[in-house]
């Protein structure tokens, strides 16, 4: 791997000049297609135009973070040493013990280069308390909050869904029908006679439901409203992670050292099979053929030309309006060539509100790494989509001893807006500075910003999304997966023996 | 480990077999030389210690090693070093044996030796972190329960400390039922060693519902939690035994005599004096099975003599010093010459230390006195023929729909408070703490029902509105009756497994029910004409397959269980006056199972007509009870027939129906005749001895 820090990328000539592919961007979808290229021998480069892996999947210091982002609210100054903290740029986003990525690091290899440790603790947000979320049985059993029945009844809703994954689909026995599979998935909670509580507690915090689902969308809802039988997978997905890895206590784990660092080990998985990487390497232009229709390569930055078949771009990158002049008397350049020209088109396809705060006490004690979940309407009577917080200490090297650093996002229409429902989430969970007591939370430091989500199309290149707005990684890599097998249909994304060494599962 | 499934062996396997069995048997014959010659040697403790290693089931190998333990301490004396070097290797090798097999027992043994053999001090951290490890492997390993009740006993941990654990090791997984076992134990101890205070137990109890709860609901499917609740259940409702019924009751007036003038006015306690061979027998009934019944604790006063040293017997089958019923024979005295004379007998059970106790040692609730007088008609006694059987009982009686009006005498719930002198404290507080704490439960699974069909909830509330209805109350009606019988009709339509579970209990509560109520139970009474117009009870046609609560019958002469579904008739031993039994058609299957009419000395007419004696050719009560072998006293045993032997020797029947039965051939009829002498009527004919 080329160390980018030492070497002045603008200076650098890459020998060969021809690859099968270019990867633009290190975040985690164009590494992951990087690695998995590589593993199927594939010639790769590798560009990024900043300084650091990841782009934004990257884990960044506060000062940098406001590189990556136009409009970061900062409030409060990070407490010293503020060397030692490391923010995730689109947390929160925790993996499944179960998740497809973890089996995809298992077997890329990536997952040597990773520590994960376990979340303590899932907590809801109900009648202004946060309460545990009853997600096992003896998670149920414990409990303090459900009543009796309402354990029977959770309880006997989790063994219904165990014996539909069980038997591998909808069954007369298992009191699931065809019919139910199609259902709204808050539709088929209700006909199980689960009482609300109970119903948010599996919509919101198990299923991971982003918007409120006792609202209708209409026809075009865009998977808003949860269908049960994707209900039920995202249910199965949960049970099946709780208790796969014997020393992770929930269904999550995390990456110690923060997100960044899985598009790092990908990276690496790559550079092991030959990919050359280049950071602060920018993409100046297209090189398309003279009739404007095939694509032939990539003017780099550096102002080298390189020639590839494949070029994957990752959305976030932005790029430099000198890739499309609207006139060039370049003779390989298409005229009047922008990206409406040459068959891209960039649009927002959504917008996530993000807040990060570092504060000295949990907001739950006794418990250090948690998540906690506001369903809809819990904060706000027009709140229409789940904010999500996740607290992280210093075990996770993200902050040092005796800080921890919590992640609020949520997907939003309106920057305001979105803004508002996690201060409003932000205040439910930290005290206020004036009548403090003295173990509990306050906010010392605050960032806020909102997360464009760019989508761009285009017949001469692939581009990968960023990161989408859920909380996981399942969306991002089936559509990873899904680019992937568009550019190399024969090729397996990550055969099974890509990993050839010895395949230990230190997940956590 | 539980759950995993054995793999099949393969061919290569075989080989490491033959090999590994070669080395053991190497191994073994040097431990056998080594033990014989009493080589304690380095290298002699390193090839036992191989052995157990691959081995750890090799006794022997444990037992040397424990010699060689003692001799090595000898020659050491006072060298620390070696001795904590020797300790220490003991124990390390109890660790590997146990990698090789977590269960076994000599490997835990050798370890609790070593521990008790008290050498050195004992590293406890060390044999917690052990047993931690070990209960994460296999939380039902019952050696490591073991284990760890002894190590917590050798150190003394505090019990909060145990109970924390057990708490931590049910929250990681409730259905652990050795952790809900060894709750109960240690909570058990706790309760006992916090003096009496109820409040206490109360309290501690209210706690373990309240975590039972979280398990029962969560997972009503699972076992464990129900199990504890059952536990829970009796330390709530569990007191010391108590008298519940006796015969004579406190206060009667029991007339005997030989001639009955139907015309006379009829009282229930009249009595036949020529049957009774002389003797008045005197029936103690407790709430649960009690032993220590004998002269020095029950005193029975008479004015016509002292009988001192009376017997008393329990009445149960087999060698047992402890029943739930006791009689003894009151001598009567001796013929005089007066016309009637009347006596009175004081009966006094002492509460005294180690005296009268249950099974479990808790001592009867408190002393109980009672007196009853004996009119004796002298000059009825002339006549002292045995004119009672001159003719064949009927067991179809036309009088039986007939009502009749019960003697005052009988009471059907006794209340036997009044008889009590000194009663052990049980405050009115703790029966009420008991009746909401079982009312709440109710109410609970009731409400769990309501959300589910649940078939051990259906069967808890039906157990608990049982109790509840049987605590002392000013109420004497059962209220929850028609429920329950309701949730029992329920479980046996679906769970058709234990429908003969739910049919016994079924039974029970129709029992109890009709014999708890005075005005019910008349209507079961007819007198009977043929037989000196005494009370005939019939119990027929009920669908009973069991009988209970036969403490409050015991004034019954004549019984008709006729056509019921009867398989045992446990319990009747009660009926000390009893001697007309009808059990036509019901499902006896063997005279094993009609053991306890062995107890009934008056029992003169036996109905056994239409069961299923001798249809079944493998009776499964049969190694319940005693065998031609283990009664040496058996009368040329018909080999063929020896349980009917056994049962019938002891009785002296005068009457018996026997036909429809698989077993009533003519040749058993004749081997009956035999072994019954006093048998005037078989299946309705006369006998010709």
């Amino acid at each position: 791997m080329v160390d980018a820090d030492l070497i002045s990328s603008s200076s650098i000539v890459i020998d060969p000049s021809t690859f099968d592919l270019v990867v633009v961007g290190t975040g985690l979808p164009t590494s992951l297609i990087a690695a998995a290229s590589a593993a199927n021998k594939k010639s790769v480069l590798h560009i990024d135009p900043h300084t650091f892996y990841g782009s934004h999947s990257s884990s960044v210091s506060p000062t940098q973070l406001t590189t990556l982002f136009s409009s970061v609210e900062i409030q409060g100054t990070v407490p010293e040493p503020s060397g030692r903290f490391l923010l995730d740029v689109s947390g929160p986003r925790v993996m499944y013990c179960a998740d497809p990525m973890v089996d995809v690091m298992l077997r890329s290899g990536a997952s040597r280069h990773v520590d994960f440790k376990s979340l303590d603790g899932n907590l809801i947000y109900w009648d202004g308390k946060l309460c545990n979320v009853p997600d096992s049985r003896e998670g149920i059993f414990k409990d303090k909050n459900l009543g009796l029945t309402e354990k029977s009844l959770m309880m006997k809703f989790l063994k219904l869904v165990k014996g539909y994954v069980a038997s591998g689909g909808a069954d007369d026995r298992n009191g699931i029908s065809e019919e139910d599979l199609e259902l709204p998935f808050v539709n088929f909670l209700e006909k199980q006679r689960l009482p609300k509580k109970i119903r948010s507690i599996i919509l919101y915090a198990i299923a991971m439901a982003l918007y409120d689902q006792d609202n209708t969308y209409g026809d075009d809802d865009c998977g808003r409203l949860i269908k049960t039988k994707n209900g039920l997978q995202r249910l199965a997905l949960y049970s099946s992670s709780l208790g796969r890895f014997p020393n992770a206590t929930g269904a999550f784990i995390y990456p110690i050292y923060g997100q960044g660092e899985l598009p790092q080990a990908f990276c690496r998985c790559a550079a092991v099979k030959g990919a050359i990487y280049v950071l602060r390497m920018s993409l100046a232009n297209l090189l398309i053929s003279k009739d404007g229709r095939e694509f032939e390569g990539v003017r780099l930055g550096s102002g080298q030309d390189i020639f590839c078949k494949q070029l994957v771009v990752d959305s976030s990158i932005t790029i430099p309006s000198s890739v499309f002049p609207d006139k060039s008397d370049d003779p390989i350049m298409p005229k009047d060539s922008n990206l409406e020209k040459i068959g891209s088109i960039s649009k927002v396809t959504g917008k996530v509100a993000r807040m990060i705060c570092i504060t000295r006490h949990s907001v739950k004690p006794g418990l250090s790494n948690l998540l906690v979940f506001f369903p809809p309407k819990s904060l706000h009577n027009e709140q229409m989509t789940t904010i999500w917080a996740l607290q992280l200490d210093h075990s996770l090297a993200f902050c040092p001893s005796e800080m921890f650093v919590i992640y609020l996002s949520t997907p939003c229409q309106n920057d305001v807006k979105g803004k508002e429902y996690l201060c409003a989430a932000a205040d439910a969970l930290f005290s206020h500075v004036d009548r403090v007591q003295v173990d509990e939370p306050i906010i010392l430091w605050s960032a806020a910003f909102v997360h464009e989500l760019k989508q761009v199309s285009s017949d001469k290149f692939t581009s990968c999304p960023a990161f989408d707005s859920s909380f996981d990684y399942q969306d991002m890599l089936e559509k990873t997966i899904k680019s992937f097998q568009k550019m190399y249909p024969e090729e397996a994304f990550f055969p099974e023996n890509t990993a050839n060494e010895e395949k230990d599962e230190e997940d956590s | 480990m539980h759950g995993r499934p054995r793999k099949p062996a393969t061919e290569g396997d075989s080989l490491v077999v033959e090999a590994k069995i070669e080395k053991l048997r190497t191994l073994q014959k040097q431990l056998l030389h080594n033990h014989r010659n009493r080589i304690y040697t380095k290298d002699a403790l390193e090839i036992s210690s191989n052995l157990l290693e691959i081995n750890p089931e090799v006794y022997t190998a444990w037992n040397y090693r424990k010699l060689a333990v003692e001799s090595m301490i000898v020659d050491l004396k006072d060298d620390e070093e070696l001795i904590k070097s020797l300790v220490t290797g003991e124990l390390r090798i109890v660790e590997l044996a146990l990698r090789r097999n977590p269960k076994s027992y000599g490997a835990w043994h050798h370890r609790k030796w070593v521990l008790q053999r008290n050498i050195l001090p004992a590293d406890f951290h060390h044999e917690f972190r052990l047993l931690d490890g070990l209960l994460k492997l296999d939380s039902r390993n019952f050696h490591g329960w073991n284990y760890r009740r002894f190590v917590a006993a050798l150190k003394n941990v505090s019990e909060e400390d145990e109970l924390k654990f057990m708490t931590d090791k049910i929250e990681a997984n409730f259905s652990n039922y050795s952790a809900w076992h060894n709750r109960s134990v240690l909570l058990s101890q706790m309760l006992k060693n916090k003096d009496r205070d109820s409040h206490v137990k109360e309290n501690v109890l209210e706690e373990e519902f309240e975590l039972v709860h979280q398990a029962i609901f969560t997972d009503p499917d699972d076992q464990s939690g129900w199990f504890y609740y059952l536990w829970l259940l009796d330390q709530t409702t569990s007191h010391s035994p108590s008298l519940i019924s006796l015969w004579p009751t406190n206060g009667s007036n029991i007339i005997l005599s030989n001639n009955v003038n139907t015309n006379d006015q009829i009282s229930e306690t009249i009595s036949d004096y020529a049957r009774l061979n002389g003797t008045l027998p005197i029936v103690l009934c407790f709430n649960q099975p009690v032993k220590g019944i004998n002269s020095s604790t029950v005193s029975v006063q008479s004015s016509f003599t002292v009988n001192k040293y009376l017997t008393w017997k329990p009445l149960a089958n087999g060698n047992t010093d402890e029943a739930c019923y006791w009689m003894t024979c009151l001598k009567l005295p001796k013929r005089k010459s007066d016309v009637c004379t009347s006596y009175s007998v004081e009966v006094t059970l002492d509460h005294c230390h180690g005296g009268i106790v249950s099974s479990s040692y808790s001592e009867l609730n408190g002393s109980y006195k009672f007196n009853f007088t004996l009119d004796i008609k002298y000059t009825d006694l002339e006549a002292l023929d045995n004119n009672l059987f001159t003719e064949m009982f009927v067991w179809e009686d036309e009088n039986s729909h007939k009502r009749i009006t019960l003697a005052p005498e009988i009471i059907c719930r006794t209340s036997l408070e009044q008889l009590q002198l000194t009663i052990t404290p049980e405050p009115a507080e703790a029966s009420k703490w008991c009746r909401e704490t079982l009312s709440n439960e109710v109410s609970l699974f009731r409400e769990l029902l309501s959300e589910m069909d649940c078939k051990i909830a259906k069967l808890t509330v039906a157990r608990l509105l049982v109790v509840l209805d049987a605590l002392p109350s000013n109420e004497q009606k059962k209220v929850h009756t028609e429920e329950v019988l309701k949730l029992y009709d329920d479980l046996m339509k679906s769970d058709h497994q234990h429908v003969r579970y739910y049919k016994d209990e079924r039974s029970l509560v129709l029992i109890d029910q009709i014999t708890c109520d005075k005005e019910l139970l008349t209507r079961h009474c007819s007198r009977n004409t043929t037989f000196q117009n005494q009370v005939y009870l019939h119990l027929n046609s009920l669908s009973l397959s069991r009988i209970g609560f036969m403490e409050r019958l015991l004034w019954v002469h004549m019984l008709d269980l006729s056509h019921n579904e009867l398989n045992s008739i446990e319990g009747i031993e009660a009926m000390q006056l009893l001697c007309c039994l009808s059990l036509r058609g019901n499902r006896i299957s063997s005279f094993t199972a009609l053991g306890p009419l062995k107890l009934l000395p008056s029992l003169k007419a036996l109905d056994l007509s239409y069961n299923e004696i001798g249809s079944h050719p493998i009776d499964t009560t049969r190694y319940l009870c005693e065998s031609p072998l283990s009664h040496s006293t058996a009368k040329e045993v018909a080999t063929n027939h020896w349980e009917a032997v056994l049962l019938f020797q002891d009785l002296q029947l005068i009457q018996l129906d026997i036909t429809g039965n698989a077993i009533a051939n003519q040749e058993f009829l004749t081997m009956l005749v035999k072994i019954l002498p006093t048998l005037t009527w078989i299946d309705g004919t006369v006998v010709s001895h």
